[in-house]
């Protein structure tokens, strides 16, 4: 008898079939990946194994876990098998913790209320299980809020509380996509050494995920089971043209050519930039130190780092939109002056902006074509109706976006769709310097190959430069001339995109390089080289920042700050780039 | 935290002395005076009490001569309870009032929380909507409509429980005071708890201990109560001002001699230093209570401590 054995499963919300005719088994101890775009009903699929479909959800065929159904099952039936014998990991720790409630009592009540340990030997259990997991200093998490912990310490207690009660199933939805790539490193390292004792179901939109942590895997299109086999197979030689699709729109840090760098007069310098916040209390965060950096016309330049390395407040003191602490913005030569709101109309125009939430940046009251033309409304008053309604049409064709979209709002269009008019809007003004601030995250991988293409191809048309933020460097590789990495707030690395991925100089860039899975069983099987989180930015450590995390560090890089220099060709600021190697 | 509280503290004179200002004045400009009779007193002896009470004198003397005893916590002497400070007046009739508005909140607080969680758990049911029928009719019938009501059916026609005030009556009399204050917090308190318990039950963390195998009473218990009670926390500070004002109309009908009753009295002898004594008296109350809500708030949500 199979663990869990899926037989026609179909879940329906109205006329909406989310998950049709779905049909697999998982016996025990094995690793099986479940891979898919968003819409295609892997996540569904999770909530109906554990009986916690909305009410609104209709089903039909049947779901075996050790031979009991769970369809349909009563919640007393289906208490009796969560936690003990099946369990669920989910994407966001932050939303699936309780903020309210002490980490070490949301795993007790698990224990409690299962009559599996009470009193003292629950409190045991609980902080074993928190060491399990790797949580330093578990009597402390115990104790602690969710808010307390980093993200990675987070998820880490999200999964202790799935494994608690110690289930045969876990089944784990996206549960690094919330994380920073060190961490999301260090997490699947954990899943690795759980997987060991546990049958696990890794849900995820990463195929590099899966090859490196799945024995076998099922590939989901639009709900319906395409692909199913070892993983080895499926990505030597895919059947089925959507898991083709999928592998081949993961991007990979090991394969396709990089761009030369492009030399030319440069349209945006940054020198000696510096951020600061002042905080509530009177303490300030240091987002930004002393950074510089020239971008010419052309060229698409990364900026690199993780969640707090300040690489969006860069850019935004850049665009004027948070004021500069120290140092200066030219733009083609021409100092701008410090907030937007001071700047003339005419110098705003050549510096454009894309956001990560596509939904989130457009007007929910406008229509797409209004959208597009509003900028026209600004900055080219002289312009008559039609021939700005012709520009908005050209814009949109350009974009991918025929005529149909005009008329539509902004919640009738799926991401993709709504990223393109967010790319329109910003192009129409022909910009000479356009933002992108994590504007492929959200995205899929096929559609964030689209919009990568389209910014390319909005590239060579003129001499637009791109500032590309993002904390992917699989997704930089494709695009990108040159690459800054950042690490709290101060340049890491500046190099060459082909320099920086042949030979990374900086360990921290190195580290980030090791962390991307690769979309290849042959290849996976990365080291966690980094381990640790970021510090916190209102208490940077001394010297070096990275070295309490840098396996090279020594008493110099806990004393003095490295200045960025060139090695090799490329900038770093690295007291030990000469003599390492990586 | 303790520099939160001071500051909160601090931020709450400002409050008070406009409160004081305009009770002050508002008293002031009510025609009639304290010792405006139907015997018309001969012009000596009124100039002699006058005198007395430093009403001769101009109105920001007095203002000023007042607010420096309202620091020194001296409200004045009565005028119309004479031999009596207001101060004194207050401190007899407090505890009995304090005992009513508490059984009160803690009744309305039982009750109503309980009922809204219960709706909110058999959302869209017979029992939902019973519960916020009721509720919204709570609501809708004041105070001084509810309280000769239930006088009248238990008290008069079923004669399970006593009409007035009376002595030999023990707990029970406290019985109809209690509910007629209740009753509008009870619907209140319900309507909120169903609709802040409605919303954390749909949130991520609680289907996770769906998944984690919970059962309702020990979501609820564990999960949900304690975020669902921030809004019902802060609509306590309001609260307490309903049942404040409350009180001042059941103590009248019920015959009870607590501070509602001193107020209406002091208001119908144009006792100015009473009035305002009392007006000042509650709203340091009420500015007390909301610090105290908010700093309950912090303790709730660990996440409102931080800042």
């Amino acid at each position: 008898m199979s663990l869990l054995q899926v037989d026609g499963l179909t879940i329906r919300y109205g006329d909406n079939e989310v998950v049709r005719d779905l049909s697999f088994a998982i016996e025990a101890g094995e690793s099986v990946g479940v891979v898919g775009e968003s819409g295609s009903g892997k996540s569904q699929m999770a909530l109906a194994v554990l009986g916690l479909l909305p009410g609104n959800a209709v089903t039909n065929g049947s779901v075996l876990l050790n031979g009991t159904e769970v369809l349909n099952a009563s919640e007393k039936t289906l208490n009796g098998l969560r936690a003990r014998h099946m369990a669920l990991v989910f994407q966001d720790p932050m939303q699936a913790l309780n903020p309210f409630v002490r980490i070490g009592a949301q795993l007790r009540v698990i224990l409690t209320t299962h009559n599996l340990a009470s009193g003292r030997e629950a409190d045991a259990r609980v902080l074993d299980m928190l060491q399990r997991v790797g949580l330093p200093d578990p009597e402390r998490q115990f104790r602690a809020y969710p808010h307390q912990l980093s993200g990675g310490m987070r998820q880490r207690a999200m999964i202790a509380s799935a494994l608690i009660a110690a289930p045969e199933l876990l089944i784990a939805d996206e549960p690094t996509t919330a994380l920073d790539v060190t961490v999301q490193a260090q997490i699947l390292e954990l899943l690795e050494e759980i997987r060991r004792d546990t049958t696990l179901l890794l849900i995820t939109h990463d195929l590099g995920i899966i090859a490196g942590h799945c024995e076998r895997m099922l590939v989901l299109e639009q709900g319906r089971l395409v692909e199913s086999g070892t993983t080895i197979d499926i990505f030597a030689s895919p059947q089925h043209e959507h898991t083709a699709a999928l592998i081949d729109a993961a991007p990979r840090l090991d394969r396709g050519d990089v761009l030369s760098a492009v030399a030319g007069n440069e349209v945006l310098q940054l020198c000696n930039v510096s951020v600061s916040y002042d905080e509530r209390n009177g303490d300030s965060l240091q987002a930004v130190r002393n950074l510089s950096l020239s971008v010419s016309a052309g060229e698409t330049v990364a900026v690199v780092g993780e969640s707090g390395s300040g690489k969006t407040s860069l850019v935004r003191a850049a665009l004027g939109l948070v004021p500069l602490q120290s140092g200066r913005v030219l733009f083609c030569g021409e100092e701008l002056g410090g907030l937007v709101q001071s700047r003339p109309i005419a110098m705003r125009r050549d510096l454009q902006l894309v956001f990560q939430d596509p939904a989130g940046s457009l007007n929910p009251q406008m229509r797409v074509a209004s959208i597009v033309d509003e900028p026209l409304l600004v900055h080219e008053r002289g312009l008559s109706s039609e021939e700005r309604q012709k520009q908005v049409a050209a814009m949109l064709d350009r974009v991918g976006l025929d005529a149909s979209y005009r008329a539509r709002f902004p919640h009738e269009l799926s991401g993709g769709q709504a990223q393109r008019v967010a790319i329109a809007r910003a192009l129409i003004l022909k910009p000479k310097v356009l933002v992108c601030d994590e504007a492929v995250a959200a995205l899929d991988g096929s559609v964030r190959k689209e919009i990568l293409a389209l910014l390319g191809d909005a590239q060579k048309d003129g001499g637009l430069a791109i500032v590309f933020i993002t904390h992917d460097l699989a997704v930089v590789r494709a695009i990108s001339h040159r690459v800054l990495v950042m690490y709290m707030g101060r340049l890491v690395e500046l190099a060459d995109c082909a320099s920086l991925y042949s030979r990374a100089q900086h360990p921290y860039t190195k580290a980030l390089l090791d962390a991307v899975p690769t979309p290849d069983p042959a290849a996976a099987g990365g080291t966690v080289s980094l381990s640790g989180e970021v510090p916190s930015i209102l208490s940077p450590p001394s010297g070096c920042a990275f070295h309490p995390r840098c396996r090279f560090a020594k008493d110099i890089c806990r004393a003095e700050l490295p200045l960025p220099r060139i090695v090799n060709g490329s900038i770093v600021a690295c007291h030990r780039a000469e003599e390492i190697s990586l | 935290m303790l520099r939160y509280t001071v500051l909160r503290v601090l931020g709450a004179i400002p409050t008070l002395l406009l409160v004081i200002v305009l009770a002050f004045l508002m008293v002031h400009a009510a025609p009639g005076g304290p010792f405006d009779d139907e015997r018309v007193l001969p012009p000596e002896i009124e100039a002699n009490i006058a005198k007395k009470y430093h009403l001769d004198e101009p109105l920001h003397r007095q203002f000023l001569r007042y607010l420096g005893g309202v620091v020194q916590g001296d409200l004045g002497p009565s005028y119309s309870y004479r031999d009596h400070t207001v101060s004194e007046l207050i401190g007899g009739a407090l505890p009995l009032s304090l005992h009513l508005g508490a059984l009160a909140m803690l009744l309305s607080l039982i009750v109503g929380v309980t009922a809204g969680t219960a709706a909110a758990l058999r959302k869209n049911t017979v029992l939902d909507r019973t519960v916020m029928a009721l509720a919204m009719t709570g609501i809708s019938i004041p105070v001084f409509v509810v309280a000769p009501v239930l006088v009248l059916v238990l008290a008069v026609y079923l004669q399970w429980l006593p009409a007035g005030w009376s002595g030999n009556a023990g707990g029970a009399r406290y019985l109809l005071p209690v509910v007629s204050l209740a009753l509008p917090q009870i619907a209140y308190i319900a309507r909120l708890t169903r609709a802040s318990m409605i919303d954390v039950l749909a949130s991520d963390f609680i289907r996770t201990a769906r998944a984690q195998g919970l059962g309702t009473i020990a979501i609820v218990r564990y999960h949900a109560l304690k975020p669902a009670m921030l809004p019902v926390l802060s609509y306590m500070g309001p609260a307490v001002a309903a049942i404040l004002t409350g009180s001042v109309v059941v103590e009248e009908i019920f015959g009870i001699p607590g501070l509602g009753q001193l107020f209406v009295r002091g208001a119908l002898n144009r006792d100015y230093t009473l009035v305002l004594g009392i007006v000042i008296f509650y709203a340091t109350l009420i500015i007390l209570l909301n610090l105290l809500v908010d700093i309950l708030y912090a303790v709730i949500d660990p996440r409102v401590r931080q800042r």
